[in-house]
């Protein structure tokens, strides 16, 4: 098995090196075979891995194939851990991205008018998108596939690294440029957590190999740091781990560099920040959750930030007018489900909706991609408007992402998502309450700004101009098919799933869960099928409360908008300082710019000024540098050249050593 | 140490690859009288073919006992092996690089070859020396052979300044080495190195005379190497000499230098520890300083890979002078490593000279990334692994010596070493940034041979791949000192 799991992380690699490296020679055609091949070697074996774990009993594996070093004790290695989890991770990912190879070559077809004309920027742009679209593949593939810290981080850093190169992809749009810097600084803030966390697990464990550590994890679980006051160390290496995972799959308050991340073109924004990459915290604390079971306190603060991110940004998401943020702050929500699910000890539940998740939201950006690619990359919604009539497979397969999204019973979203709420409901620590009460209203926000946004692109009367109209039509094959292939999933993976993530226990020992915090044993205990589950969810809260959101949308958006198309402006209006605060999306943006980017530059250009330029630069630096060329001009001037000289410098040593050895 | 019984037929089989380079260097030279000059491909053919035999030969009378022959003044054993294998794989990549070079300026005629041939063949005769007359025989063969080589440029002045200063020089530095020998086979009766070793067990360190002995053939070795001070010819030779030769010289000689002092201050003089430790400290600083801090002051590419020979010189002697096995093993790991890097980097420069223009000056680098990509990354590649940056070999290399003196408890030499390793660093990140970042100043094209081009790939390719899988090399060094 190991050479197979070596071919599904190397295979995308590959691909993208040649694709990199050589993608001026082969072209475009070449280019986007070759990577394809990658990713479909990848994905064919990832799925017959899975289907070995679901229908062969397949036992996990866990070995290593590369030692880098060994220091201290610690070793530096590259291993696999594939179980369930990861085959199921490995599957979503390949899958996805797979997806999304073949949507690049519709969607970035014509992309020469990206870019200045006269520039060399542009030059292969397209094999350089497939070149990165692939490196994430593997990079991501690393990171799900890894046995120890060491490898994580280092899938951590490069998706990270593909996702900044893929945000400012257009090095030509300034737009693009600070929008990438900022999910690097957010991710910088993050990643700073997470390093610290791996640093706590190092130091207090001595070994970065998943297994040794969740081995130890139970001793040490009465271990206090002296840090703030003496805290106990799961709860600080939980926290700081999960600070990673706050930035890279963007909670509150490290979410501010997601809905910017717009800015790269819509199939990463599919592949990298819906349906992948974002997820890599989630993945990452229900791959700890040996460590995470045994903080409370961890497991409560995980909780909130889910909750709050879930129902706060979905709020955000109702007066977003360009298609990709209203999709984009969804994410953001979604994520805060997830997030809240692991909080809760439902890290099965939090993995269920990661995958049914993956599907749809990957297939609303592809569709959402789709109408850019008709509309001629204008993205504001308050343009389209009728587009059902023009785009029908783009139409129908966003409307079943949308329906699975608002948790429409049966569709994929609702078994995950019912899942999460009745979870949530059932846990006792800390904060569950709250987040309850979030997560239940946060399912009427969803339906509303998802048909919001449905209704305003797909129904009513067209409104974008003349011209663009004219040229309205259903995008190429090489589009609709992976619109097609991703709303298959997104429809019926939830009933086939439910049953054997949530209630039979499948992903088994790779997630740890204390008896007395499983919150997902109700579910199970009261499993009477999926039509029963459908039923019981038709009673509750949650889906009135989406199915409300469904006819206000309806109402506003579709009824009220033919008789008055300023409504969407006007209720804007009548939203009066909760549009103002939405808008300016709570003012975090404000805040950072002000106060951590206004501040450290005063910080810095202090520094900057008095000890940098001064001491640093001045004496230090600048001084050891003259030191160095002052007697690096020197001593060069020993070698005269003569050869007398030479001869004498030889005849010196010779005296020299003899004098020190011989005679003393 | 079990042997195996010398005879006739044995010592010739040990022998084998020598007898493979030796009929190689005759055949060319009777081969070139009757070729005309068109067809002095021919020649190359043969000593690729040769050395390739030689190679095959090593791996077929290698292996991990060792074999005494020609009553035991020769020796074969995992260590000779290993340095062979590196030499000749050196040396083959010397004659791909150098092919255009030297055939675009009329020098590759059939003398090159045969030069080139006996100096491999010295260096193998030094590898398996087993008493200081072979040891000196290999020596002597390899140096005359440098001297004529480096003049071979027959109009250039430089080149004729550079063999009469290397010339005298060596002779200086024979000389003493020779001497020594003297001194040592006074005290111990012996030229064989496994008596010099009885005579330091009985005597120890107060025999004056072997002290005495010592000093003197340490310099010898010194000069080999390069180390300070007794490193004044290599600047000079380097800039003087014609880039092909200077590749040369600046890779598999190192090696063989190796095996010099491994045979000379380990096997021989093994009880002397505590006097050459210290005075290869000496030597080791002093070549780690002014080699760093020079280096930064040239203006010459050659000169400054010279400077930075010496710095790496004073890392192979930190290997030695630990007095370990590991140390020692670093050391020889080491002087492998460098010399793949010295034969990527000049290598890269033969390929970038043009016909009539060297490649002379730092300037001549400016902006390489444009006008031969792959050229450049691979000369970006030999200076970041030369600067130690990790996962290029370099970097263990140097990680592996430390590791070594610390282990010894010389903890202020490995600082010493690392501050002016980062020193070093800047010059070599420096030719990075002209590669990358500089506008080129000429726009002439850069035209190279395909088997050239496979060559410095797969040069780059063990550099990187060795840094990631240095266990092999490493293992296979260990075993040439199994303690």
């Amino acid at each position: 098995m190991e050479t197979v799991y070596l071919t599904i992380v190397l295979a995308p690699l590959i691909g993208a090196i040649i694709a990199g490296f050589f993608g001026g020679k082969i072209g475009r055609v070449g280019a986007h075979s070759v990577t394809i091949l990658g990713v479909g070697i990848a994905t064919l074996l990832s799925l017959w891995v899975l289907s070995r774990f679901i229908w062969h009993d397949e036992q996990a594996f866990n070995g290593t194939v590369y030692t880098w070093m060994v220091a201290d004790g610690i070793r530096f290695e590259i291993g696999f851990l594939v179980d369930r989890l990861t085959a199921l991770m490995m599957a979503v990912v390949t899958f996805v991205s797979l997806m999304v190879h073949i949507y690049t070559i519709g969607y970035m077809a014509d992309d020469a008018h990206n870019w200045p004309e006269d520039s060399r920027v542009g030059t292969n742009s397209y094999q350089r998108f497939f070149s990165y679209i692939s490196l994430f593949t593997f990079s991501m593939l690393m990171l799900v596939m890894s046995n120890n810290f060491l490898q994580l981080f280092f899938g951590w850093e490069a998706v990270g690294l593909v996702s900044y190169l893929l945000i400012g992809f257009y090095t030509v749009r300034e737009s693009a440029i600070s929008a990438n810097l900022k999910a690097f600084l957010v991710n910088r803030v993050g990643d700073f957590g997470f390093i610290l966390g791996i640093a706590a697990v190092v130091m207090y464990f001595g070994s970065l190999d998943y297994a040794e550590v969740f081995a130890q994890a139970p001793a040490l679980a009465d271990t206090q740091v002296a840090v703030l006051g003496g805290v106990s160390l799961m709860t600080l290496i939980c926290i700081l781990l999960f600070i990673g995972a706050m930035g890279k799959s963007a909670q509150m308050p490290l979410h501010v560099w997601l809905p910017d991340s717009m800015e790269g073109p819509t199939p990463i924004s599919a592949l990298i920040h819906a349906a992948t990459m974002v997820t890599a915290g989630v993945f990452m604390v229900a791959r700890m959750s040996p460590l995470y079971e045994l903080s409370t306190t961890a497991l409560s603060f995980v909780l909130v930030i889910g909750a709050v991110t879930a129902f706060f940004m979905g709020l955000v998401g109702l007066v977003q007018n360009d298609i990709k943020r209203v999709v984009a702050y969804s994410t953001l929500s979604q994520l805060g489900y997830m997030i809240a699910a692991l909080g809760a000890s439902a890290y099965a539940a939090g993995i269920f909706h990661l995958m049914t998740h993956a599907f749809f939201k990957a297939l609303l950006f592809l569709a959402a991609g789709s109408v850019i690619i008709a509309m001629h990359h204008d993205q504001d919604i308050r343009n389209m408007g009728g587009l059902k009539r023009y785009m029908p497979i783009t139409w129908i397969t966003a409307l079943l992402g949308s329906l699975a999204l608002i948790a429409f019973p049966g569709f994929s979203g609702f078994f995950s998502k019912d899942a999460i709420i009745e979870a949530v409901g059932h846990s006792h620590i800390g904060g569950a309450g709250l987040a309850h009460l979030l997560l239940t209203l946060g399912a009427f926000v969803t339906a509303l700004y998802s048909f919001r946004l449905y209704f305003l692109v797909f129904h009513g009367e067209p409104r974008m101009d003349h011209h663009t109209r004219s040229h309205l039509h259903e995008t190429p094959w090489v589009v609709t098919i992976p619109l097609i292939a991703l709303a298959i999933p997104s429809v019926f993976i939830g009933w086939y799933a439910i049953e054997p993530l949530l209630v039979q226990n499948w992903l088994g020992d790779a997630i740890t869960v204390k008896p007395e915090q499983d919150t997902l044993h109700h579910l199970a205990a009261h499993w009477h099928g999926q039509r029963e589950f459908i039923r019981h969810g038709m009673q509750a809260a949650p889906f009135w409360l989406s199915m409300a959101g469904l006819v206000l949308a309806a109402y506003y958006w579709s009824y009220v908008l033919q008789r008055n198309p300023k409504i969407d402006v006007e209720l804007q209006q009548r939203g009066g300082w909760l549009t103002h605060l939405l808008e300016d999306k709570y003012g975090f943006d404000d805040f950072n710019q002000r106060v951590f980017a206004g501040g450290s530059q005063r910080i810095g250009r202090f520094l900057w000024k008095s000890s940098d330029q001064r001491m640093i630069d001045g004496a230090v630096v600048n001084g050891s540098a003259r030191a160095v060329g002052w007697l690096a001009g020197v001593v060069r001037h020993l070698q005269t050249g003569m050869l007398y000289h030479y001869a004498f410098a030889m005849i010196l040593g010779l005296v020299v050593l003899l004098t020190l050895f011989v005679t003393l | 140490m079990t042997t195996l019984t010398p005879s006739l037929t044995s010592s010739m089989i040990a022998i084998l690859p020598e007898l493979v380079i030796l009929v190689t260097a005759c055949t060319v030279l009777v081969a070139d009288l009757y070729t005309r000059d068109d067809q002095k491909q021919s020649n190359h053919n043969l000593t690729i073919i040769g050395l390739l035999l030689a190679l095959i030969a090593v791996g077929f009378v290698g292996g991990s006992v060792p074999t005494e022959a020609f009553s035991e003044s020769f020796i074969r054993d995992p260590m000779s092996d290993l340095l062979k294998g590196a030499i000749l794989i050196v040396s083959l990549l010397t004659f791909i690089y150098a092919k255009d070079y030297m055939r675009d300026r009329e020098m590759w005629v059939g003398e090159y070859h045969v030069l080139l041939l006996f100096a491999v063949l010295g260096m193998l005769i030094m590898v398996s020396a087993n008493g200081f007359l072979t040891l000196y025989l290999g020596l002597e063969l390899l140096s005359l052979c440098l001297y004529a080589l480096v003049a071979f440029d027959r109009d250039s002045k430089q080149g004729a300044e550079a063999a009469m200063k290397y010339f005298v020089l060596g002779a200086l530095g024979s000389g003493m080495l020779l001497y020594g020998i003297s001194m040592l086979y006074g005290a111990s009766g012996g030229f064989a190195f496994a008596d010099v070793a009885a005579a330091v067990a009985s005597d120890g360190v107060n025999d004056k005379i072997l002290v005495f002995g010592l000093v003197f053939a340490l310099i010898g070795i010194a000069f080999k190497f390069g180390a300070v001070p007794f490193h004044m010819w290599l600047p000079d030779v380097y800039q003087g000499a014609p880039t092909p030769i200077v590749l040369f010289l600046s890779s598999a000689p190192k090696i063989a230098a190796f095996a010099m002092a491994a045979r000379i201050l380990i096997e021989a003089l093994g009880g002397l520890q505590s006097d050459w430790g210290e005075i290869l400290v000496i030597l080791s600083v002093l070549s780690l300083a002014l080699g760093n801090v020079v280096a930064i002051a040239q203006t010459n590419i050659k000169r400054m890979l010279a400077y930075s020979t010496i710095s790496h010189v004073g890392f192979i002697f930190l290997g030695l002078l630990a007095g370990s096995e590991q140390g020692y093993a670093s050391a020889m790991f080491y002087s492998v490593v460098y010399a793949l890097m010295s034969a990527g980097a000049f290598g890269v420069l033969l390929m970038i000279s043009s016909k009539g223009q060297d490649v002379q000056e730092l300037d001549d680098l400016k902006g390489l990334s444009d006008r031969a990509p792959w050229l450049a990354a691979m000369m970006a590649l030999m200076m970041f692994s030369m600067a130690g940056v990790p996962p290029m070999v370099g970097f263990v290399a140097k990680l592996l010596v430390l590791e070594a003196i610390i282990a010894q408890g010389m903890v202020w030499l490995a600082i010493v070493a690392v501050a002016f390793s980062i020193i070093g660093a800047f010059y070599y990140l420096r030719v990075v940034k002209m590669l990358y970042f500089d506008k080129p100043t000429t726009e002439v094209p850069v035209t190279t041979n395909a088997s050239a081009r496979v060559a410095i790939t797969v040069n780059g390719a063990a550099i990187l791949l060795l840094g990631m899988y240095p266990a092999t090399l490493f293992t296979l060094c260990q075993q040439a000192f199994p303690g």
